[in-house]
């Protein structure tokens, strides 16, 4: 402090402490600072590093989407006998109806293993706000936290108020179609096994908690569960509730280990249980390999070369703008005042 | 020595008692002469100060008055009902700090939004957050800002505990006649209370009887007003002699007084002792928080206690206004407001649609399930029917888009200028050595007002120049003195008075002119030497100056300090001291004056105080030769006229033409007579003038008529000039205040020579300019000079080859004009239809001068501008007559100079220095504006991507409101994810240096010309913000189509997309990267991520683990960094475009800063291009 008081304070002045704010480059607001400026230099070099970074990821991602092979059956309508298609909600409601459905499938291309088996719901609202919030995590993970049932309604207690194990409408909701497959009469294994995540199996569903008076109200929803499997190992479950960000989603239903060959035919034999007719909703079976970006899907590829072209193109385009008009960068004769000396803008 | 003259008149000299209520102010300008009048005056001035003492005292008949018992508490205030002198400045105590502090947090607009829509969200139909995420973030700024108040207010409290226990010496009431020490806290209303020298007085009180015999007590009112003077009061004779019988309680006395209120310049009240009525002024009072001195002891009652003292009420907050940008971005808050509802009613009405379409499929559908089974009778479950679900989806709406209007954004700009501030008053530059002041921030809302002010108008008298008056010269008897030499420095030539052997010597140095120094000396005999002799006399008399004795190192030597209020008095008695008529001492009764080495005391017996309407004041003294002498000194207009014509004309036409001669070269100038009063004059004028002075009613007016009616025929003995000086660096300042496109208006009380010709020392006039003189005494002729200037103008402006454009019309090529306009012809203008007249052509004008206005029309002439233009005015000004001005401005700024601390206090920021304007507007208020244009913009758009993202996700959710991102990052999104970049960069960052705005003036247009925020940006950052919105949502959307994506994991990859594409979008639009700008930005992407994780780690949460498993995949990071290039693309383009092609002076000065060789450039080619341009007298 004492090295800022002024000097010129005189013998006969009362010695008073100066108030002179202190020199730093902080609070003069002089940090040592770097100051970009878009100098067409730079501009050029940015647009055409996006674009030379961009193209490649691009075709990348194109011909790692074009080696995925994806079969896709939608069974929803296919699979109503020819004389329940008028009342197809009754078909699918009876408990007497045969559903079974048994379906040919050609193997387009061939197939590495894993080939991943899912299923396919599209118009089903797994996000809608009424059956998002219907859950309780707590019971989920642990027997302690049975009763808490606090958001399931209306699936959190029987009509004689026992608790539902697991509640509310998600897992009541759980899909029930089942899927074999068999080449040649030759029934390929499905590998239900670690289709959901490790960490939800080991730390959101509990190895103590059993289902209890599941399925039992007046409504069946899906899936019944079986009572002496804990709930780390319904799989089929725990992938369910893992609830879908869209309206159409893709759950996993299981795995075929082997390699599928080239036009081999495949006979699906579907137990079509699952009421989607009340709302119009599709049902799809999905045979998919998978490589670095996931499954099929071409967006990526093409966004990504979209942007890299655009950039490529406004890097020349910019290269044209400044050579037609060129400007010397910090010219003083530029300055408003300078061109228009009267003052005038 | 003086004393043996004391029975001249015998009882004639006894001292006069009661010097009149305020013996002080004298000057000549009219703006000190307002300064006076507008302490007192309340704004509507038209009422005579006699009206006032007569209301006042009706008034005080009144049954509100307080009556208090001198020396008797009990029955002053039986009941205790009056407040005790204990203060409290604490807000709070333990039990009420949580609710007073919620109270006063909830007067905040968006604390209320907040706590709606948190309310909103606690009714189950609605609860779209859980409990705790909605409250959250409201507890959260509740809690931060409790703390911090509760801090300051534990400080006030121990404060308090100090101030209320100090101890000060309490009359026994008990009839003892002794004082015992009582603490503070513990006195009461009727009491008596001894002060000693040296000593803060515990509470408001009359003064009873002082140490000094006349009764006079010298107070110092630093703590209360800022102003280092000492003040003179005085206790009135009444009571001063029967003291001894007041204490013993023997005499009953009692003082009728107003009830506390603020005004610390005025108090009314009457005194009734053994049945005489004495009458009471703000002469009589001392205040608490003043210090009493040079007096040994005062004895006072208390009338005002604690909370009710002058000084705690008036210890108010600052001003509130609101700045021009806020008001814009309320416009713009209207507009979002619009899109909120919008976006809601979309939400509901498709809700609403969708339900209706889907009416029969609701029973069974899985996700719906309308019905609830459980309870055995079937009833709907959490469904009343479709009007009343889009309702609730409206509602809901509203509290999940809620951040749309960006209420969290006045939180931060409340951070930011607080922010603002601190560099303000932390820049050196604004720093003023002379009074060690620092620059003061006492507005906290009005920061970047400062970057768009198009007008200043400005006082001249301690604003323009700085107050500190300095003797140049005197004209005595019609011969002119001005050959003033400066004293050498070692000070051998200074007069020094010898006090045994002490040399005592006056602490400021006066130019002295050789002739006078030897005609006072050795030539006292003649005529000449008479008339010089006398004139010092007066000079060193006609003044209520105190001098004080300080100390030097030296113990031989001492400095006499004169104190006074008015800086015209002391310079005129530094004047006399330094040639040789040392004013010594003073008391109300004798003043005590070395002449020439002979120490003589004078008796002073009368004193007419300084008062607006006779422009003079005057003595009366008896002196040693046993004359009663009249000194008057006095302006000259109010001179001329009581002179004495018949005999000296020809000295006072000389005389006028040395005054003429005076203030064509700015110095303000003073005109002294003196008339020998005979005996029966003297007696004559001693009766009524007693009769006047202890008059109930009207007796300021009567002291009035007594003194004109005694200051005539007098003989002239000369003038004074005193020069004003300027301030440093003030033509330099307007100069650059000129190129920065503002105008300079000055107004002051001066004549109008002394105006003009300050107005060409501080550069305002120029030699090319044609002036356009206003000068007329009725409305008729009035309204003639306007229109003739109208034409005068019009002609000029013909010339110039374009339409002009008032903004930058100050520098174009054409004839530059000066409007100079007295205050005379404002009375005729102002508030009547001539005002269209004057506002046309003074816009056109480049410089309007005011002279003689009085401090309402100061305020006039502000609103002249303000109510016609949108245009922003500051005011500046240092005296109590600039009150009025600054608080009409919309930015009013007070020096904190030599006048007094009244403007300070009612502006809204203060300097020491006239010259700072340029670095505060140029430098701060560039930046300010900029700054705090750019984070509204942003903000603004940062929410709205933020909106806009939800909504498209709302869309695939069957209109419900299910919101992917989790509810925590929701909330956290512009709390913490985002927040901390805009304040950093709203307060560090900056687009220029300061070096470069101070040197292309120009560039301050931008704020002027609203260029960094407009309705035009907001649009086009709306429009940003939704193509940002589409690319974060829809890259995503497009990318996990036909996946098994959860939606946690999705919501997740849109969060951390839009808080860094918003953190990106900032990072790009930053001008200069410091450390901190890098901390704040990158660190706030990092606690976003971590926060991510961290919720995305609780295993209660829907999203457990998801951020994991979606960041293993390499299409989570493809997206990201597409997302990244896509948005920014069009922004990016466009910015490029416009830096480059769209020429933009600030955007050329940054490039100038980086590649131009800066040095090149300065003081040589581009300001003289610049200053030629201004100054068309170059290029003519």
């Amino acid at each position: 402090m004492g090295d800022s008081t002024s000097p010129s304070d005189g013998p006969a002045e009362p010695r008073r402490k100066s108030k002179k704010p202190k020199y730093s480059r902080f609070t003069q607001q002089e940090l040592p600072a770097c100051k970009p400026l878009l100098t067409p230099m730079i501009v050029v070099t940015t647009f055409a590093l996006i674009g030379i970074i961009f193209i490649p990821i691009g075709l990348a991602s194109l011909s790692a989407s074009e080696q995925v092979v994806e079969i896709v059956y939608q069974y929803d309508v296919d699979c109503i006998p020819e004389q329940s298609q008028n009342d197809k909600v009754a078909f699918i409601q009876s408990s007497v109806t045969n559903k079974t459905c048994t379906r040919t499938l050609t193997v387009p291309r061939h197939m590495d293993g894993p080939v991943h088996i899912y299923y396919e719901l599209d118009n089903f609202y797994q996000n809608h706000r009424r059956y998002v919030k219907s859950r309780s995590d707590k019971q989920l993970r642990s027997k302690a936290s049975e009763k808490v049932t606090t958001n399931c309604a209306p699936e959190a207690t029987t009509s004689d108020g026992s608790v539902i194990v697991p509640c509310g409408l998600i897992a009541w909701s759980l899909f029930n179609d089942t899927y074999s497959f068999a080449i040649d009469s030759k029934t390929i294994e499905v590998n239900k096994k670690n289709i959901a995540w490790q960490s939800d199996k080991e730390h959101k569903f509990g190895n103590d908690v059993y289902p209890k008076n599941f399925q039992m109200g007046g409504l069946i929803g899906g899936a019944k569960l079986n009572a002496s499997i804990p709930l780390s190992e319904q799989e089929d479950l725990i992938v369910w509730m893992r609830t879908a960000a869209l309206p159409k989603f893709r759950k996993l239903y299981g795995r075929i280990e082997t390699d599928l060959d080239a036009n081999e035919q495949i006979t699906v034999t579907i137990q079509n249980n699952y009421n989607t007719y009340s709302f119009e909703g599709k049902k799809k079976l999905v045979l998919s390999t998978t490589s670095w970006i996931g499954g099929k899907n071409d967006f990526l590829g093409t966004a990504y070369l979209t942007v890299g072209s655009l950039c490529l193109f406004l890097a020349m385009a910019f290269i044209v703008l400044y050579l037609l008009k060129p400007r010397t960068l910090g010219d003083p004769s530029y300055l408003s005042w300078n061109r228009n000396p009267d003052g005038h803008y | 020595m003086a004393d043996g003259e004391r029975t001249a008149f015998g009882d004639l000299l006894r001292p006069i008692a009661d010097p009149p209520v305020r013996p002080d102010l004298i000057s000549l300008s009219a703006s000190a002469t307002a300064a006076a009048s507008a302490a007192v005056d309340p704004p509507h001035g038209s009422r005579s100060e006699a009206d006032r003492l007569g209301a006042s005292l009706k008034e005080l008949a009144d049954a509100d008055a307080r009556i208090v018992f001198v020396g008797d508490p009990g029955r002053t205030d039986p009941g205790l009902a009056l407040p005790g002198n204990a203060v409290r400045t604490a807000k709070y105590s333990f039990l009420t700090f949580i609710p007073r502090n919620l109270f006063e947090q909830f007067r905040r607009l968006a604390y209320v939004y907040f706590l709606a829509i948190a309310v909103l969200n606690q009714l189950p139909q609605l609860a779209v957050f859980g409990r705790g995420a909605s409250v959250l973030p409201l507890a959260f700024v509740l809690l931060v800002t409790a703390v911090k108040d509760a801090y300051e207010d534990w400080r006030r409290h121990r404060s308090d505990l100090v101030e209320n226990g100090r101890a000060a010496p309490v009359l026994d009431p008990a009839g003892s006649g002794q004082f015992r020490p009582r603490r503070w806290k513990d006195l009461r209303v009727g009491e008596v209370i001894k002060v000693l020298a040296d000593e803060s007085i515990p509470c408001d009180m009359v003064l009873l009887a002082t140490s000094d015999p006349t009764g006079v007590a010298y107070v110092q009112t630093i703590n209360l007003d800022g102003e280092s003077n000492l003040k003179t009061r005085y206790a009135k004779q009444e009571t001063m002699s029967r003291l001894p019988s007041i204490t013993a309680g023997s005499v009953t006395t009692l003082i009728r007084c107003e009830t506390p209120n603020r005004n610390i310049y005025g108090f009314h009240a009457n005194l009734e002792v053994d049945g005489k009525r004495v009458s009471l002024g703000a002469s009589n009072i001392i205040l608490r928080g003043c210090e009493l001195k040079n007096t040994a002891w005062a004895i006072g009652v208390a009338v005002y206690t604690g909370n009710e003292t002058k000084v705690m009420l008036n210890s108010s907050g600052a001003t509130s206004k609101r700045s021009r940008l806020e008001t814009h971005m309320n416009r713009e808050t209207l507009l979002l407001s619009a899109i909120l509802i919008t976006l809601c009613s979309a939400v509901s009405i498709c809700n609403g649609i969708w339900l209706a379409i889907h009416r029969d499929e609701l029973e069974l559908s899985q996700y719906f399930r309308k019905r609830d089974y459980s309870g055995g009778d079937e009833k709907y479950y959490n469904y009343y029917g479709i009007a009343m679900q889009v309702f609730f989806i409206f509602l809901m709406a509203v509290i999940v888009f809620q951040i749309m209007i960006p209420i969290s954004l006045y939180i931060s700009m409340e951070l930011v200028r607080l922010g603002q501030a601190y560099f303000m008053i932390r820049d050196k530059n604004l720093y003023d050595e002379s009074s060690n002041s620092r620059f003061q921030c006492r507005a906290l809302n009005i920061n970047e007002d400062l970057g768009q002010i198009r007008y200043v108008f400005s006082d001249k008298t301690g604003t323009l120049t700085e107050n500190k008056m300095v003797f140049q010269c005197a004209s005595i008897r019609g011969i002119d003195y001005s050959e003033g030499k400066d004293p050498s420095p070692n000070g051998s030539d200074v007069y020094c008075v010898v006090v045994g052997d002490q040399f005592w010597r006056p602490k400021m140095l006066v130019k002295t002119d050789p002739k006078l120094v030897r005609l006072l000396r050795s030539e006292g005999e003649t005529q000449e030497g008479k008339h010089a002799r006398d004139f010092f006399l007066a000079l060193a008399a006609c003044n209520t100056i105190v001098p004080l004795i300080v100390g030097t190192p030296d113990p031989k030597q001492k400095l006499i300090d004169y104190q006074g209020e008015s800086p015209d008095e002391q310079a005129l008695v530094y004047a006399a001291a330094a040639y040789g008529y040392v004013l010594i001492e003073r008391t109300s009764g004798h003043i005590v004056i070395d002449v020439l080495g002979d120490r003589q005391r004078f008796n002073v017996l009368g004193l007419h105080e300084f008062d607006s309407d006779r422009k003079r004041m005057s003595v009366i003294i008896g002196c040693p030769d046993r004359t009663v002498r009249l000194f008057v000194k006095g302006a000259d207009s109010s001179m001329f006229g009581v002179l004495e014509k018949s005999i000296d004309l020809d000295i006072i036409r000389a005389t006028e033409t040395n005054l003429h001669a005076y203030s064509s070269v700015g110095l303000r100038t003073l005109v002294v007579g003196m008339r020998e009063l005979s005996r029966n004059d003297f007696e004559e004028w001693q009766s009524t003038y007693e009769k006047a002075s202890t008059a109930l009613y009207g007796r300021g007016s009567l002291l009035r008529a007594v003194a004109s009616s005694v200051e005539n025929n007098l003989q002239i003995l000369g003038a004074s000039g005193i020069e004003d000086k300027l301030q440093q660096g003030v033509p330099e300042a307007i100069e650059s205040l000129r190129q920065a496109g503002i105008r300079v208006w000055v107004l002051t009380g001066d004549k109008q020579e002394t105006a003009i010709s300050i107005g060409y020392s501080c550069k305002l006039l120029t030699s090319e300019m044609t002036h356009i003189v206003i000068n007329s005494n009725s409305e008729a002729s009035c309204r003639k000079s306007l229109e003739d200037a109208i034409a005068i103008s019009s002609k000029f402006v013909t010339i110039s080859s374009r339409a002009q454009n008032t903004i930058t019309g100050s520098g174009s090529a054409r004839v530059p004009l000066a409007l100079i306009i007295d205050g005379t012809s404002l009375v005729h203008i102002l508030e009547t239809e001539l005002e269209e007249k004057l506002f046309k052509i003074a816009t056109v004008c480049d410089v309007v001068l005011c002279c003689r206005v009085a401090p309402l029309q100061k305020a006039g002439i502000v609103a002249l501008i303000k109510k016609r233009t949108e245009d922003m005015t500051l005011a500046i000004g240092d005296g109590a007559n600039d009150v009025s001005m600054i608080q009409m401005a919309d930015v009013g700024i007070g020096i904190s100079g030599q006048e007094g601390r009244q403007a300070v206090m009612a502006s809204d920021f203060a300097m020491g220095q006239f010259r700072f304007l340029v670095p505060l507007l140029l430098v701060h208020g560039h930046w300010n504006y900029q700054r705090i244009a750019y984070m509204i913009l942003y903000n603004f758009y940062r929410n709205a991507v933020f909106v806009f993202i939800m909504f498209w996700y709302v869309l695939y959710t069957a209109y419900t409101l299910t919101t992917a991102i989790t509810e925590w990052s929701s909330v956290l999104y512009s709390v913490l994810y985002s927040a901390l970049p805009t304040v950093v960069v709203g307060i560090l960052d900056k687009d220029l240096s300061r070096r470069t705005l101070l040197e292309y003036p120009k560039l301050y247009g931008n704020g002027q010309r609203e260029e960094s925020y407009n309705l035009k940006l907001f649009i086009l950052t709306m429009m940003d913000a939704i193509w940002q919105s589409l690319v974060v949502f829809f890259i995503p959307y497009m990318a996990y189509r036909d996946t098994t994506v959860d939606g946690s994991s999705l919501g997740d990859l849109w969060t951390l997309a839009v808080v860094t594409l918003v953190n990106i979008h900032l990072a790009m639009d930053v001008f200069r990267w410091n450390w901190i700008t890098h901390l704040s930005i990158w660190g706030s992407i990092a606690v976003a991520v971590m926060c991510v994780i961290l919720i995305d780690s609780m295993w209660f949460l829907p999203g457990y683990w998801a951020i994991y498993h979606i960041m293993k995949t390499g299409l989570f990071w493809l997206c990201l960094l597409g997302i990244f290039a896509a948005g920014m693309i069009p922004r990016f383009t466009m910015k490029a475009l416009a830096e480059y092609f769209m020429l933009n002076d600030i955007q050329i000065s940054r490039e100038l800063e980086k590649f131009g060789n800066f040095n090149d450039f300065t003081g040589t080619e581009i300001s003289m291009s610049t200053f030629s341009q201004t100054h068309p007298g170059f290029i003519r």
